[in-house]
C-alpha cells in the first residue's frame, strides 16, 4: 500500500468549547473516494473545518498527517497551497469581487509557480464552465452575493476543477440540487478524483449513485460506527441509521 | 497570532520629503499684513485685495464649528502655520525647467509618466505656486482654458471677478474664509460650448515643508454642453507637526454640461484637511464629486451641488478610509432648487486600528422642486472592534412629490469570510485586502483605470502588517 495521503489518528475536536468529534481516525490515498454519511450533528461538517483550520474548530488530541507532515504546523492558506480544498456547504458572499478575478487570484496563490499562463487559465475556465453547464456571464458576477442555492454550488465546483487539489474534502456539495444539477457536480467531482483523493460528506445515498465511493463512514456522534464499501450506503438509505447506534446512546441525539 | 504594530509613519508611502529651497518664505503667523502681502507679491488687482481682507476678518471673527471633531478642530494652532511659501521662479510648461529638487518629488510620485499616457493636462502645485502646467495643443486650439489660478486672474480677470465667491462666498464658513484671505495656486479651468474634453486634466498638490499651510483655490466652468473630467491628487510628507490643507473649489456646469470632479486625498496622517467643495448645476447640467479621502489627520469636507436648473443632476460617490489617529468626517450636501431634479449619493467608509469615519450628509428639497428623485446609500465597514462610524444624514424635503430613498449599512469583516478566502490560498491579510477592494469597487469603477489600479494597491498595502 502506498503512503497515505492523509491520516488522521484518534482525534477529538472542540467548537465553542462542544466536544463534538470524539476519537475518529482514518485514512485517505491518492485515486479514493470517502465518503462520510451520518446524521445533523453527527460532526461531518465540523470534521471538514477542523481539516481545513477553521480557527473555531480546535483539534484538542490525537493527530492529523497530511502528506507525511503534521497538519498543524499549517495555517489555513499553506493548507491550500499545499493541495488541500475545501468544497462549504455555505459558500461566503464576498461583494465587489468578481468572479473572475477571483477564481484567477485564487489559481495563482493556491498554485502558484505551476499556475496556467493567463491565456491558458482563460481555456480552463471556459471548459470547466462549460462542462458545469455555467454561462460566460458568471465570470462578472461578485463571489456568490445573490447566487442561488444551485450556483453557489457550481461556484465551488469550478474552484475545485481550477484549483486541481490533491485533497478536496465536499462538505454537502449535494444538499439542495436537483438532479441535474447533482449529476453535474457528481461528474466534476469523479474528475477530479481520478488524480487525488475526495472525501465526500453527504447526508444522502443518492450522490453516491453517481460516484463510486472506495469506502463509505457512517459517523455517528462524532465517531465512526462503521466502515464499508458502497453497499453501506444503501443499507444505511433502507435502514438508517439506528442500527448503527452504539447501545443506550439513542435517546441522547434524538 | 503575533503582534505586528506599525507605526502609520511606516505604512506611508508619500512620507519622503526634499530639503526645503524656498525662495520665499513667510514666518509663521496670519495678520492682515500677512493678507496684504501675498496679494502684494502677486501683484493682484484691488477688488482681489479687498476680497482678501475682508475675508481674513471674518475667518479672525467666526467661531471654529462646534461640530465634527471640535478636540481636533481645536488642536490646530493657526499661529504656528505658514501661509506662503514659493520655492520656484514661476510656472513651467517645460518639464524640463522645472527645479531639480521639486522635478525629483513629481518624478516620485510618477505625474509627468501619468501625463504623457492618458491625461490631457496638468498642474503641479508644489506648496503655495503651481511649478508645472501643460495642456495638450487640441484642447487649447479647441479653446478650453487650463491655468493655475494666479495666472487665471491675471490673463481672464473679469471672469474671475464674476465668477470667484459666486458658489462658495467666504462667509460660508470659517474655513472658506481662511481660503479666500490667503488663497494661491488651484486650478482655472474653462470649457467652451460644446467642447467635450476626453482625456481627464490633473491636478496634484503637494505639501513638501513643514507647518504649511496649502490654500489652493479651483474654479471650474463648463458652458452649455460641454463636458470633463477633472481629477486631483494630494501627498504630503510626514512630519511630527501638522500641517493644513483648506481649499476652496467652486463649480459652474452652464445648461446640459457635465463635469465630473475625481479626488484621491492621500495627505499623510499630520495634516488638517478642510476643505469647502460646492458645485452649481443649471438645467439638465449634471455634476459628479468622486471622492476618496484616505489620508490626513482629520478631513472634513462635504462636495455639494446645488440643483439650480430644471432636470439638473447630482451624483455623489464617496469612499473614506480612517486608520490609527484619523477620522474622515465626510459627506454630501444636495440642494434640490427646480422640478425634476435627481440626486444619487453613494458613501462607503472603513474603520480600522481604531480610527473614526462618519458620514455626514444634508439633502434639501425645496417647495417648488416638484418631482425630484432622492437616493441616499451609506455602507460602513468595520475592520475590528475599537474603530468607529456614525452617520448623520439630514433630509429636508418641503414637497410631497419627490421620491427620496435612504439606505444605511454598517458591517463588519466576518472571520467566515476570512476563512472562505484564506482556504482559496489567500493570506489573512490578502483576504482582508479583498474584501476592502470589494467594499469600495462601486467607487474604484467610477475612476479612470490608472487611479483604480493604484487606489486598490494602496488598500492592500493599508492591509499589510495590520492583522494582529
Amino acid at each position: 500500500m502506498s503512503v497515505p495521503l492523509l491520516s488522521i489518528e484518534d482525534i477529538h475536536v472542540e467548537v465553542d468549547g462542544n466536544h463534538v468529534i470524539k476519537g475518529l481516525s482514518m485514512e485517505m490515498r491518492k485515486g479514493e473516494i470517502h465518503a462520510i454519511m451520518g446524521r445533523n450533528g453527527a460532526g461531518k461538517s465540523t470534521l471538514a473545518h477542523a481539516l481545513m483550520g477553521h480557527p473555531d474548530y480546535e483539534i484538542t488530541s490525537g493527530s492529523v498527517r497530511y502528506l507525511g507532515r503534521p497538519l498543524e504546523e499549517l495555517e489555513v492558506w499553506e493548507r491550500a497551497r499545499a493541495g488541500m480544498f475545501l468544497s462549504f456547504q455555505y459558500p461566503q458572499a464576498i461583494p465587489g469581487v468578481q468572479v473572475g478575478t477571483f477564481l484567477r487570484k485564487s489559481v495563482q496563490a493556491v498554485r502558484g509557480d505551476e499556475a496556467p499562463s493567463n491565456k491558458e487559465l482563460r481555456k480552463q475556465m471556459k471548459e470547466a464552465m462549460a462542462a458545469l453547464g455555467v454561462d460566460r456571464s458568471f465570470l462578472a458576477r461578485y463571489v456568490n452575493d445573490g447566487f442561488s442555492g444551485g450556483e453557489k454550488k457550481r461556484l465551488e465546483i469550478l474552484q475545485m476543477l481550477l484549483l486541481s487539489p490533491q485533497l478536496a474534502i465536499l462538505d454537502e456539495t449535494d444538499s439542495g440540487l436537483d438532479i441535474d444539477t447533482l449529476r453535474t457536480v457528481a461528474t466534476g467531482i469523479n474528475s477530479v478524483a481520478e488524480n487525488s483523493c475526495c472525501l465526500v460528506i453527504t447526508h444522502y445515498q443518492r450522490l453516491l449513485d453517481h460516484l463510486k465511493p472506495t469506502y463509505v463512514h457512517v459517523m455517528i456522534d462524532g465517531a465512526i460506527a462503521k466502515v464499508g464499501g458502497p453497499e453501506l450506503a444503501l443499507e444505511v438509505e433502507e435502514k438508517g441509521y439506528d442500527w448503527l447506534q452504539p447501545a443506550g446512546t439513542a435517546e441522547v441525539l434524538s | 497570532m503575533k503582534e505586528q504594530a506599525r507605526d502609520a509613519v511606516g505604512d506611508y508611502r508619500y512620507g519622503f520629503h526634499d530639503s526645503e529651497n524656498a525662495t520665499i518664505r513667510f514666518d509663521s503667523g496670519l495678520s492682515e499684513q500677512v493678507v496684504r502681502d501675498i496679494s502684494a507679491i502677486k501683484k493682484e488687482p484691488q477688488w482681489m485685495t479687498d476680497i482678501r481682507v475682508k475675508a481674513y476678518h471674518h475667518f479672525i471673527e467666526r467661531p471654529m464649528p462646534d461640530w465634527g471633531n471640535s478636540e481636533m478642530l481645536n488642536g490646530i494652532n493657526f499661529d504656528n502655520i505658514c501661509y506662503y511659501l514659493k520655492s520656484s521662479a514661476g510656472t513651467e510648461k517645460s518639464w524640463e525647467e522645472v527645479p531639480d529638487e521639486i522635478k525629483r518629488t513629481f518624478d516620485r510620485l510618477g505625474i509627468p509618466d501619468a501625463e504623457q499616457k492618458w491625461l490631457g493636462g496638468v498642474t503641479a502645485q508644489y506648496e503655495s505656486e503651481a511649478v508645472y502646467h501643460s495642456i495638450r495643443d487640441d484642447l487649447e486650439e479647441q479653446g478650453v482654458i487650463f491655468l493655475d489660478m494666479d495666472s487665471g486672474l491675471r490673463e481672464y480677470e473679469d471672469l474671475v471677478k464674476q465668477y470667484f465667491g459666486s458658489v462658495v462666498p467666504y462667509s460660508d464658513n470659517k474655513f472658506s474664509a481662511l481660503n479666500t484671505a490667503v488663497w494661491s495656486g488651484g486650478s482655472f479651468l474653462v470649457i467652451p460650448e460644446g467642447v467635450h474634453v476626453e482625456m481627464p486634466v490633473q491636478a496634484y498638490f503637494r505639501i513638501n515643508a513643514k507647518n504649511m499651510g496649502q490654500f489652493e483655490r479651483t474654479l471650474i466652468i463648463a458652458k452649455a454642453g460641454s463636458s470633463i473630467h477633472y481629477v486631483e491628487g494630494c501627498t504630503a510628507p510626514t512630519y511630527s507637526t501638522e500641517s493644513l490643507h483648506s481649499a476652496v473649489v467652486e463649480l459652474i456646469a452652464e445648461e446640459g454640461s457635465h463635469i465630473r470632479y475625481s479626488t484621491i486625498q492621500n495627505w499623510s496622517a499630520n495634516v488638517y484637511n478642510l476643505v469647502t467643495k460646492r458645485g452649481i448645476a443649471y438645467k439638465n447640467a449634471s455634476i459628479e464629486w468622486v471622492d476618496g479621502n484616505l489620508g490626513s489627520k482629520l478631513t472634513m469636507k462635504y462636495p455639494a451641488v446645488i440643483l439650480k436648473g430644471e432636470g439638473a443632476h447630482a451624483d455623489i460617490i464617496s469612499v473614506a478610509y480612517s486608520g490609527e489617529g484619523q477620522h474622515q468626517d465626510a459627506g454630501s450636501k444636495v440642494h434640490h432648487l427646480a422640478p425634476r431634479t435627481t440626486s444619487r449619493i453613494l458613501s462607503k467608509s472603513i474603520s480600522k486600528n481604531g480610527g473614526r469615519s462618519s458620514y455626514r450628509g444634508m439633502v434639501q428639497v425645496s417647495p417648488k422642486a416638484h418631482g425630484c428623485k432622492v437616493s441616499v446609500v451609506c455602507d460602513a465597514l468595520l475592520l475590528d472592534a475599537d474603530s468607529r462610524s456614525d452617520t448623520y444624514p439630514t433630509m429636508e424635503v418641503a414637497n410631497n412629490s419627490c421620491s427620496v430613498e435612504h439606505e444605511a449599512s454598517v458591517s463588519k469583516v466576518s472571520g467566515d469570510q476570512l476563512f472562505y478566502l484564506m482556504s482559496r490560498g489567500h493570506t489573512e491579510e490578502e483576504a482582508m485586502g479583498m474584501i476592502v477592494n470589494g467594499f469600495f469597487e462601486p467607487f474604484t469603477r467610477e475612476l479612470p483605470m490608472e487611479y483604480a489600479v493604484e487606489l486598490n494597491r494602496l488598500l492592500e498595502m493599508e492591509m499589510e502588517g495590520s492583522i494582529g
